[in-house]
């Protein structure tokens, strides 16, 4: 023990590097500010290229409706368990403080509301941020350090095309699908929440969720959704292409593909709220 | 910068050389402080198999990929076809690719893909073919190979060989005009290597395809090459024909030929 306390005493050595740490560590933050610019210049980048691929021919209509599928398809169980539980929570959580108020026959609108507009649609995007992002994220970087996306590019056949633009336009489609999906689940659970403690019929409680729902509620949560799926499709996409080499790469890519997503989604939900709230 | 062995190629048909497949000159490129390319001038001649010999890391790989564009070289023209591949348009490049092809070292078969698409895949962005040719043409390059029966497995199901196998064979299906083999032969028994040496001569003959062959393979150098270059030390530091390179008085070449 005590020669481990000896051990861990910092040597005179490291106290002379302690002082002119100061500069370095100054070097360290400039260069990885400029790092995150060029990183934005690039996805930048990516994303003009990926509108001018998006209307240039041929277009590939086959792998883009499997993508549909395989990243529609495969996240719905996720997507509806997740959003069974988020709706029978909410109804519960919500019910004890609604009552204290004596505004309990509000439940079935406020736990709505807040479904449709806010949770739903951000809980499940960070959720297909996770299974979605990683995976294409992991898929296309692998196919980067087997030379399988340079093998593409020798046969004539652009991988931008083929890989990139395909899944970026299957999850802008399908998520908002997700959203929705989602959302009429949650509604479900809420439902059975409410039946829970005491009875409420289907028709009583769309009834009440319909009164304070409005049309208004869903326009604005529907578009952030399709910018949550760019968003989502445009980055892990990026990621995959940028790997570097080595299995170590593909491990990267599909962690940076989730968090960057996973943390534009909330930018993106923010900036949708700010804009949202000038028209109210 | 010396070129040691003054050796001279022997056309292999001396009427019909007036334009060359390929043409290289003062081909640099550098890996951060790693020249690996120094100064590389070769010409491929139309139907010529051309066989690039050089020690693990000796930039074979990033020399062939240079060619193709998937490494940017720092300095230097590439001639494709007559044309200086530099000055081509994106539309214009796409159309040169369909005529080149490519063998990966590690084969790069598409991994969420039969083996029948992966040898689809390079179909489908040419001309329009109907379904019955594109079968016809996948099935006749898998048996080129010998790998007929493994048509509907997943590249993952394969060996080691057999994934390079088909590799070829997805390279060959679209029958290019000029063709780069990196390490076609390794990894396989002898008696595989042999055929495919022979695979790649009767491309050759057939189709009158300009080849360059990376290999560390002798008897491929020896079966395939109309004449062979040594890559060292960032130049082609010798040139001839296989007969020459071996019989050469150079030691450093002579390693090369060591049992
Ligand atoms: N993308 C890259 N980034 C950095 N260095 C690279 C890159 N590609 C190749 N190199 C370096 O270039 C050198 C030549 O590599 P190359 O793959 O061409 O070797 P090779 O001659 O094909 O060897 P082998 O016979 O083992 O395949 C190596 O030292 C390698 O480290
Ligand atoms: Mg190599």
């Amino acid at each position: 023990m005590e020669n481990m306390i000896k051990q861990a005493s910092v040597p005179p050595s490291v106290k002379k590097e302690v002082s002119s740490q100061a500069p370095r560590s100054w070097d360290r933050v400039q260069s990885s500010v400029s790092a995150f610019f060029v990183e934005m210049a690039q996805i930048f980048r990516f994303t003009v290229k990926f509108f001018k691929e998006l209307v240039r021919r041929p277009y590939e209509f086959g792998e883009t409706i499997r993508q549909c599928y395989i990243i529609g398809y495969r996240t719905l169980p996720l997507v509806g368990i997740t959003g069974f539980i988020m709706g029978l929570v909410l109804t519960i959580q919500s019910r004890p403080t609604l009552k204290e108020f004596g505004a309990e026959s509000w439940l079935p609108a406020m736990v709505a509301i807040s479904i449709i507009r806010e949770i739903g649609p951000v809980i499940t995007a960070i959720i297909c941020a996770g299974k979605i992002g990683s995976s294409i994220g992991a898929e296309l970087a692998s196919m980067k350090v087997t030379e399988q996306i340079d093998a593409m590019r020798v046969s004539a056949r652009k991988p931008f095309k083929y890989l990139a633009v395909t899944r970026i336009i299957a999850t802008t489609l399908m998520i908002p699908i997700l959203v929705i999906f989602s959302d009429i689940i949650s509604l479900m659970g809420s439902f059975i929440a409410c039946n829970l403690q005491g009875e409420v019929s289907f028709t009583l409680f769309f009834y009440h969720v319909f009164e304070k729902v409005n049309f208004i509620d869903l326009i604005p949560a529907f578009i952030k959704t399709i910018f949550f799926g760019f968003a989502i499709g445009l980055i892990s996409t990026y990621k995959g292409f940028n790997a570097e080499k080595g299995t170590e790469g593909v491990g990267r890519s599909a962690n940076s593909s989730v968090v960057t997503a996973s943390l534009l989604v909330f930018i993106i939900d923010m900036i949708a709220v700010q804009i949202t709230s000038l028209f109210y | 910068m010396t070129h040691a062995a003054p050796l001279k190629a022997k056309p292999i048909n001396p009427t019909a050389n007036t334009e060359n497949a390929l043409e290289v000159e003062h081909l640099q490129i550098a890996f951060g402080p790693l020249q690996v390319l120094k100064d590389i001038n070769l010409k491929l001649k139309k139907g010529e198999n051309l066989v690039v010999l050089g020690r693990s890391g000796s930039g074979k790989s990033v020399l062939i990929k240079c060619l193709v564009g998937l490494n940017e070289p720092d300095e230097g023209k590439i001639t494709l076809q007559g044309k200086d591949v530099s000055t081509l348009k994106d539309q214009d490049l796409e159309l040169a690719r369909q005529k080149i092809g490519f063998l990966f070292q590690g084969s790069a078969l598409y991994d969420s893909m039969t083996i029948r698409e992966n040898l689809e895949f390079p179909l489908m962005g040419k001309i329009k073919l109907k379904e019955q040719e594109i079968n016809a043409l996948v099935e006749e390059a898998l048996g080129n190979v010998g790998l007929l029966d493994a048509i509907d497995k997943m590249p993952s199901e394969l060996s080691g060989g057999m994934r390079k196998r088909i590799g070829l064979a997805r390279t060959l299906i679209s029958k290019p005009e000029i063709m780069f083999y990196d390490e076609p032969t390794t990894g396989l028994d002898s008696i595989t290597s042999r055929e495919i040496s022979h695979l790649i001569l009767e491309m050759q003959k057939k189709y009158n395809t300009s080849s360059i062959i990376i290999t560390h393979d002798l008897e491929c150098a020896r079966i395939t090459g109309n004449r062979v270059l040594i890559l060292k030390d960032g130049i082609i530091a010798a040139e001839g024909t296989y007969e020459e390179i071996k019989n050469s008085k150079e030691e450093w070449i002579s390693t090369y030929f060591q049992e």
